[in-house]
């Protein structure tokens, strides 16, 4: 394997390892603090002893997860340099804010929260929970902003002066930020992130249920981890729908592979599994519309009339305009020092072909499609686990409410199993989301065989062995320490961390 | 009454100093995850940014930078664009 194969690896690795913790973070964020909203309500030492409990399960997360987002940074400028490069001007900025929010929101009201128990009013405490969850919450956004332009590349024109997608002025870093790629995205994450909450927090408790401990504990639990989820997955689904209008628009090409829709069309049908479809629901998912035209995989490499009217070029022809492009750069850089005049000529050539410029970089038209196979499966594993999950909360806060769960032994053994399926659900989505883009780096400009730096597969080779028996170590070490604290339960009497 | 608002307000330092330090002093539970999150952080910066993840440009001025990315992005696949548009 070469180094793109190893460096895709490695990033995927990150990436997939990063996810592990931010989900439970955002979701116990807003379990504990309901949780500690009911305490301040009610004044009852119960709800605070809870969601001390859920906090100590948070901050376990939190430690082993805290700066496992700084190693994609690393293999943004070691791996992927040219891209790196490409962006700069687009990532510098949320990038940058997203860590100086985290660092200051979290050092300063994470403190609080473990630390300021008896030492802060009690309504100062509640507010320093909420503002952890909060500042989380809007890390996540500044990420997803950078991810999503990567996803429909807005606001933003390429300068062949520096070689770098840049904001021409605050309307565009306004266009960058409010992309709705991003804004969808970002409510399908933190969301999905609810759900993890909610379903750990129930998993949690039903083992406390079936061990016959800490009924009130569990019980009461269940119901606050129960909304979450509840909520979380309606959310989950209606942002999951803006997703899929949003792929149709900006990559038809992802839902196509998700589909397996070799020939699309008018009154598209939805693939439940090979074999079984409803018919008309894919075009009504992708297009509001019952008749809505959805582009097959052979539609978009030999082109076709989207639902505007708009002939959309074959990828033959958008190659033919990325290498225009590619050559008017080179063309425009080589003269523009010398015969002011041609460049600028070769900077029109360049900018009329410019939004298909990645396209000169394919070998072939194929090139633009990714694999069918792991993105159909993931999509539907995401899918079907997102259902069983959400019924999963909906009976469990059903029968806890009406007091019935304890004895239902099967439910509570399913929802223990849930645990691991709502992780299994949250990586189906981001392979959904990633590998369906692929070759694609950033939409339709730079694809990943030239985003990556001039480097040999040994070396990443290397760091991905490296990374691999470091994330193990940690996580087992999550796992074991998350373990013994479930293990221990609730304190009776209050403690310090 | 200018003097008491004026040493509450130097008193602050202090005190969020010595809220941090009887936090960290107090901790029970809490106390391995630290040390497990300075562990991380110097395998991080300490190991894997030094020896392993060097910049690829790093010494490369801005101007040298987009020649190089330049360099790379019109390197183009040999393949005739008369067959593209066939």
């Amino acid at each position: 394997m070469d180094a793109i194969i190893w460096s895709r690896i490695q990033f995927a690795m990150t990436a997939a390892y990063h996810w592990l913790f931010v989900p439970l973070t955002l979701g116990l964020a807003l379990v504990m603090a309901i949780m500690e909203t009911i305490y301040v309500v009610k004044k009852d030492e119960f709800w605070k002893k809870t969601a001390r409990f859920w906090m100590k399960l948070f901050a376990v997360n939190f430690a082993v997860g805290i700066a496992t987002g700084i190693i994609l940074e690393f293999e943004f400028g070691t791996n992927w340099s040219n891209y790196s490069w490409f962006v700069g001007d687009i990532f510098g900025a949320p990038l940058a804010i997203e860590g100086i929010l985290a660092f200051f929101m979290e050092a300063t009201f994470f403190a609080v929260m473990f630390f300021g128990w008896d030492k802060v009013s009690q309504k100062f405490h509640l507010a320093s929970t909420w503002l952890t969850g909060i500042g989380a919450t809007i890390s996540a956004y500044w990420i997803l902003v950078a991810n999503g332009w990567m996803q429909n590349p807005v606001g933003t024109t390429f300068n062949p002066d520096t070689v770098r997608s840049e904001m021409a002025s605050a309307a565009a870093f306004w266009d960058v930020i409010s992309n709705p790629v991003a804004v969808s995205k970002f409510f399908h994450s933190v969301t999905s992130g609810w759900v993890t909450g909610g379903i750990f927090v129930i998993g949690v408790s039903c083992w406390y249920l079936l061990k016959g401990r800490q009924k009130r504990f569990a019980m009461s639990s269940i119901i606050v981890g129960g909304l979450v989820g509840l909520v979380g997955s309606g959310a989950v689904m209606l942002s999951g729908d803006s997703s899929g209008i949003h792929a149709a628009e900006f990559q038809p090409m992802k839902l196509a592979a998700a589909e397996g829709l070799e020939d699309g069309g008018r009154g598209a049908a939805f693939t439940i599994v090979p074999g079984i479809r409803i018919p008309k629901m894919l075009s009504i998912l992708a297009t509001h519309d019952i008749d809505g035209y959805v582009p097959g995989i052979n539609d978009i490499l030999n082109g076709y009339t989207d639902n505007e009217g708009n002939m959309v070029p074959s990828v033959a022809e958008k190659m033919a305009m990325g290498r225009k492009a590619l050559d008017a750069l080179a063309e425009y850089r080589s003269l523009k020092d010398t015969d002011p005049e041609s460049a600028a000529a070769a900077r029109a050539v360049m900018e009329e072909n410019v939004r298909y410029m990645g396209y000169g970089h394919l070998e072939k038209p194929e090139d633009v499609i990714p694999p069918v196979g792991v993105v159909f499966w993931a999509f539907r594993f995401m899918i079907g686990l997102g259902m069983l999950l959400a019924l999963v909360a909906l009976l469990c806060l059903w029968f806890a409410w009406k007091e019935k769960l304890p004895k239902m032994r099967w439910l509570m053994w399913i929802a223990i199993i849930c645990i691991p399926l709502v992780y299994i659900c949250g990586q189906c989505g981001w392979i959904v989301a990633e590998v369906g883009r692929q070759p694609w780096t950033i939409q339709g400009l730079l694809p990943v065989n030239v985003a990556i730096s001039s480097l040999g597969a040994g070396a990443v080779k290397t760091t991905f062995f490296v990374f691999l028996a470091v994330f193990a170590l940690f996580l087992a070490i999550e796992i074991r320490i998350m373990l013994g604290a479930i293990r221990k339960g609730p304190e009776v009497e209050p403690e310090n961390i | 009454m200018g003097q008491p608002v004026m040493g509450k307000i130097k008193d602050i330092p202090a005190s969020i100093w010595r809220f941090y330090r009887d936090g960290f002093r107090n901790m029970t539970w809490g106390r391995p995850l630290v040390w497990l999150i300075l562990l991380k952080v110097f395998i991080l910066f300490a190991i894997l940014r030094v020896f392993f993840f060097k910049p690829a440009m790093k010494g490369l001025t801005d101007s040298q930078k987009s020649d190089t990315v330049a360099e790379r992005i019109t390197r183009q696949p040999h393949i005739q664009i008369d067959t593209l548009n066939q």
